[in-house]
């Protein structure tokens, strides 16, 4: 349930916050809008950082990895180049085709940022940081980030340009094969816990690290392996980018986006990959838990961590093809995630491994 | 059933290999370098823009015979002759342009009194033709310069190189 809300489910700050207002006599529905609005914009301001952060880091990775410097002019190794980049994207023309179905062009970019900063309603950033502890918590993030997909085939559609077109219906059919794995492996998890909220799924790795799911239970790396290969596919990153494929699409669904568009696109997809990290890490390593530092910090070292690994993978291997990525989804991930859940459905009905 | 094997052989062995090869590499040095921050010293015998050397009395040694322009194999050094006080030989114009010059170095071979060189600077570009023309004054070394390392080691390495090469 999101409203009415209790100051104790809040942080420390909009507790706070909560009081004062109530002291001034807001009526509860209004209280509760305004201290999620402030919360809003901080999960906002937060992830935005983030996002800039993460190009940022990816161009520094990449670089290195094939031994070059990257950015180095903005700052200390060129910390604020990302900064820079958007000052220098808001600053430019806003290019529109003649051609655009002027809606659906317009509203692409939006749906896209949006979709992928609605996953972060339920993502706990720490231990009570959390915006809102849902019941459904993963199963709401599910679909909510699929909304992303409807993003891609409107800025496909409404470029009328053919190659856009091209990437949006891929990015379609991909989204929608590694939906279905994603969820699989996901559901072993889940599964095991009783339960979807993310802070039960996190609460129940607690006390050491042989308690990640990973760890604990026999059919969690292979679970953690599809989750990552579906979740790569599905924030569209390369083995899996063929969405946007350079080489053959031109840019794919953002070929006609300029300016302050395409930097929505570009942002989401870094949001994105921090989604499903962030996921990864709740399901499968503990979420929050960890020694010494401030629960916060482990959260989002250990997401960074698979960002690192996501940037891996996406220097080491080559790109798939469409049909090459069809068959790996639905002739050997989708498989291998069943026959986990049928295995993991085995292990908890004899109760074992508890 | 052989293919499902071989696929999860792939993902569970051979693939971390790979991403395993990329992170080691995030850890080397780089490559290249912070180009306008650090140089590369240039290979000895690299063939930079070009500079007229002086005696060590500071007189020119380029007598303005014109070997050099009759080298020359893409037209670029323009000269006129004048005479010195003393009667001697000397440039009073001498030209190059560094957008007709390859860099071929044939002006350093022709020419008699070991007066023309091409150093090691590649930065001289700019969005003036005209300043392409590098005039006598610009290509002379300076006054003050008594010792000059070109003259010493890249001279004496390539004429290595041109003897060995001709059987000499």
């Amino acid at each position: 349930m999101i409203w009415p809300i209790a100051s104790a489910e809040l942080l420390p700050l909009f507790s706070y916050l909560y009081e004062l207002l109530e002291s001034t006599g807001l009526p509860q529905p209004w209280l509760a809008v305004v201290v999620y609005t402030f919360l809003a914009a901080l999960v906002f301001g937060v992830l935005s950082l983030l996002a800039l952060f993460l190009v940022w880091w990816e161009r520094k990775i990449a670089a290195h990895i094939q031994q070059r410097f990257g950015p180095m002019r903005h700052g200390w190794h060129g910390w604020y180049q990302t900064i820079m980049d958007a000052v220098k994207l808001l600053q430019k023309e806003d290019i529109r085709v003649a051609t655009r179905d002027k809606t659906v062009f317009f509203w692409a970019p939006v749906v896209c940022f949006v979709a992928a900063f609605l996953a972060y309603v339920t993502i706990p950033f720490g231990e009570g940081l959390i915006v809102a502890d849902l019941n459904i918590g993963i199963l709401y993030i599910m679909a909510v980030t699929t909304f992303t997909v409807i993003s891609l085939l409107m800025a496909g559609w409404g470029s009328n340009n053919k190659y856009a077109l091209l990437g949006g219906m891929r990015s379609a059919a991909q989204v929608v094969s590694y939906e279905v794995p994603m969820v699989a492996s996901i559901l072993v998890v889940v599964l095991f816990v009783g339960s979807l909220s993310m802070v039960d799924i996190v609460q129940a790795q607690a006390g050491g690290i042989w308690n990640w799911y990973i760890f604990r239970l026999p059919y969690g790396p292979i679970a953690f392996c599809t989750y990552i290969i579906a979740a790569t596919a599905e924030a569209n990153r390369t083995p899996f980018d063929i969405p946007e494929a350079e080489q053959e699409l031109v840019a794919g669904f953002n070929v006609e986006y300029s300016g302050m568009k395409f930097a929505m696109f570009f942002l989401a997809e870094f949001v994105n990959a921090f989604t499903v990290s962030a996921i990864a890490v709740i399901l499968f390593f503990g979420g929050w838990h960890g020694a010494l530092l401030p629960s916060w910090m482990w959260f989002l070292g250990k997401t960074f961590g698979i960002v690192l690994l996501l940037m891996l993978f996406r220097w080491t291997y080559p790109r798939l093809r469409v049909d090459q990525l069809m068959e790996f989804s639905w002739k050997f991930l989708v498989p291998v995630t069943f026959a986990n859940i049928i295995i993991a459905a085995w292990f908890k009905y004899a109760g074992w491994y508890w | 059933m052989n293919e499902v094997a071989r696929a999860f052989i792939n993902v569970l062995f051979k693939m971390p290999k790979g991403l395993y090869v990329t992170f080691k590499h995030i850890f080397k040095k780089p490559m290249t370098l912070d180009y306008p921050h650090e140089k590369r010293t240039m290979p000895p015998r690299y063939r930079g823009r070009h500079y007229l050397e002086r005696y060590d009395d500071s007189t020119e040694r380029c007598v303005c015979c014109g070997l050099c322009a009759a080298a020359c194999p893409a037209d670029a050094i323009y000269m006129e002759p004048t005479e010195t006080e003393k009667g001697e030989r000397q440039a009073k114009v001498y030209e190059i342009n560094l957008i007709r010059c390859i860099f071929c170095g044939f002006c350093e071979e022709a020419c008699p009194e070991e007066a023309i060189f091409l150093g090691h600077e590649y930065e001289f570009s700019s969005d003036d033709r005209d300043s392409f023309i590098y005039v006598k004054e610009q290509l002379l070394v300076p006054q003050t310069r008594t010792d000059n390392p070109f003259k010493r080691i890249f001279r004496r390495t390539r004429r290595a190189h041109l003897t060995a090469g001709s059987g000499k």
